[in-house]
């Protein structure tokens, strides 16, 4: 029902997720942020099993921001996602596991930008775009057709809309806004919401 | 007489002392000078130098501590026993950010560490951490804190104190020369920049300090800034003369 994307051009990260909550069959909330900051370069999208989803991605945000306290300088991207990865990797065999799916979008100073993909059984992988939920069915094609490494910015928001409008005409779920963010060497930029209008 | 009841610190001496603790503050008078002063719309830590050998590199020590975002504090003691506290602090910090999803206050984590330390002095075989410190800060509504904390687990807010060697001297300085709501950061500043060249010798060298403004975080003044401080306080003091 969630659904969540990222897109990594040559210096920035694009993400965007879906805005509702829901509970069974009722939308309980229609402006849910589904991304978490984890410094001031890295987001955290996270969706998957209700309260496991804030638990977690709140967890590693505040671990996040211990290790920039005692250390005196922040994780990098790469860092903190192999760290997330333990992380859920080790609730894993526990008796309480963490349900959730995973985007790590981030910029460092060396690597430049970073996407890492991670799902409910723990998998990382860095890739130049990503999406979860039932909608990542009907978007990867797309992004697959589209994608190009050298993508601009506002190339990479049109790929973007390409995805959310093909969501709108074949997702039997309505899904009215999606929340965008823009990462590169400045930090973490809030886009404009998008929201698709009916059919074509 | 008192011998004996300085080795199972559980243990009160007939005349009502834990000495232990007595001990510990001892442990702090030995310790580098500290000197914290709170401002109206800045707070400033500041602590002398220790002179470090000619191979070692300067940067590994390091007295002043962040444990948050709107935090900081510095200590006077035991460099080690300091570690842990900081390290306690810091990640407290972060859990009280996750369980109410508000900074801690100023206050809060002086209570956290002082509890820490009064624990310490009530267990068997434990002895007591040698340090006190004076920790600053801004609560999220903007008020700025100092708060000192001792051996013993009491704390008090100030509005300027100093700690470990020679604090009396610049406590002394301090009462003198405090004026209530500083309006300027750069009064704030220089009052504690001169509070500690009263016992610190050749000067802005051997000073390290530390300021944080109302919703900014913690910075380290560069050797540059404290010289350009210490010259002005120099030429505002021969003025005078």
């Amino acid at each position: 029902m969630e659904y969540l994307i990222g897109i990594q051009g040559q210096d920035f990260v694009l993400v965007a997720a879906d805005n509702i909550a829901a509970n069974s069959i009722i939308q309980m909330k229609q402006d849910q942020d589904k991304m978490f900051k984890l410094s001031d370069k890295i987001l955290l999208l996270c969706v998957g099993e209700a309260g496991d989803t804030v638990q977690f991605a709140e967890y590693i945000q505040k671990n996040i921001q211990l290790y920039k306290m005692r250390n005196g300088y922040e994780l990098s991207p790469k860092a903190a996602a192999n760290f997330t990865r333990k992380n859920l990797a080790d609730y894993l065999r526990s008796r309480t596991p963490y349900h959730v799916n995973l985007l790590l979008a981030g910029f460092d100073e060396t690597d430049g930008p970073g996407l890492y993909y991670m799902d409910h059984l723990s998998a990382l992988a860095k890739a130049p775009f990503a999406a979860h939920g039932y909608g990542a069915y009907l978007t990867l094609s797309i992004l697959d057709r589209y994608y190009r490494p050298d993508l601009t910015r506002d190339e990479a928001v049109d790929l973007l809309k390409k995805c959310i409008e093909e969501l709108n005409k074949r997702f039997i779920l309505n899904l009215p806004s999606f929340s965008v963010r823009l990462i590169d060497k400045e930090g973490i930029h809030d886009l404009e919401k998008l929201m698709p209008v009916g059919a074509k | 007489m008192a011998m004996s009841y300085d080795r199972a610190i559980t243990v009160f001496s007939p005349d009502g002392h834990l000495f232990q603790v007595d001990y510990a503050q001892e442990a702090v008078k030995k310790g580098s000078t500290a000197v914290g002063v709170r401002g109206k719309n800045v707070v400033v830590l500041g602590v002398e130098k220790k002179i470090v050998a000619k191979l070692q590199e300067d940067r590994t020590v390091r007295k002043i501590c962040s444990l948050d975002d709107n935090v900081f504090m510095a200590f006077a003691g035991l460099t080690a026993d300091a570690r842990i506290i900081v390290n306690r602090a810091r990640v407290e910090c972060q859990s009280h950010r996750l369980t109410v999803e508000d900074p801690a206050t100023v206050e809060y984590i002086t209570r956290y560490i002082s509890s820490i330390k009064q624990r310490y002095t009530q267990s068997n075989g434990r002895r007591p951490f040698g340090i006190s410190s004076l920790i600053v800060g801004f609560d999220f509504d903007g008020t700025p804190h100092l708060y000192q904390t001792d051996p013993s687990g009491t704390y008090h807010a100030w509005k300027a104190n100093a700690i470990g060697r020679s604090a009396k001297t610049v406590r002394e300085f301090l009462e003198k020369n405090y004026k209530e709501d500083m309006e300027s950061d750069t009064d704030t500043i220089k009052l504690a920049i001169r509070a500690l060249l009263e016992v610190v010798q050749s000067g802005g060298k051997n000073i390290e300090l530390a300021i944080m403004k109302r919703d900014e975080s913690m910075k380290m003044l560069a050797q540059e800034e404290i010289e350009e401080y210490v010259t002005a306080i120099e030429t505002e003091k021969q003025k005078k003369t």
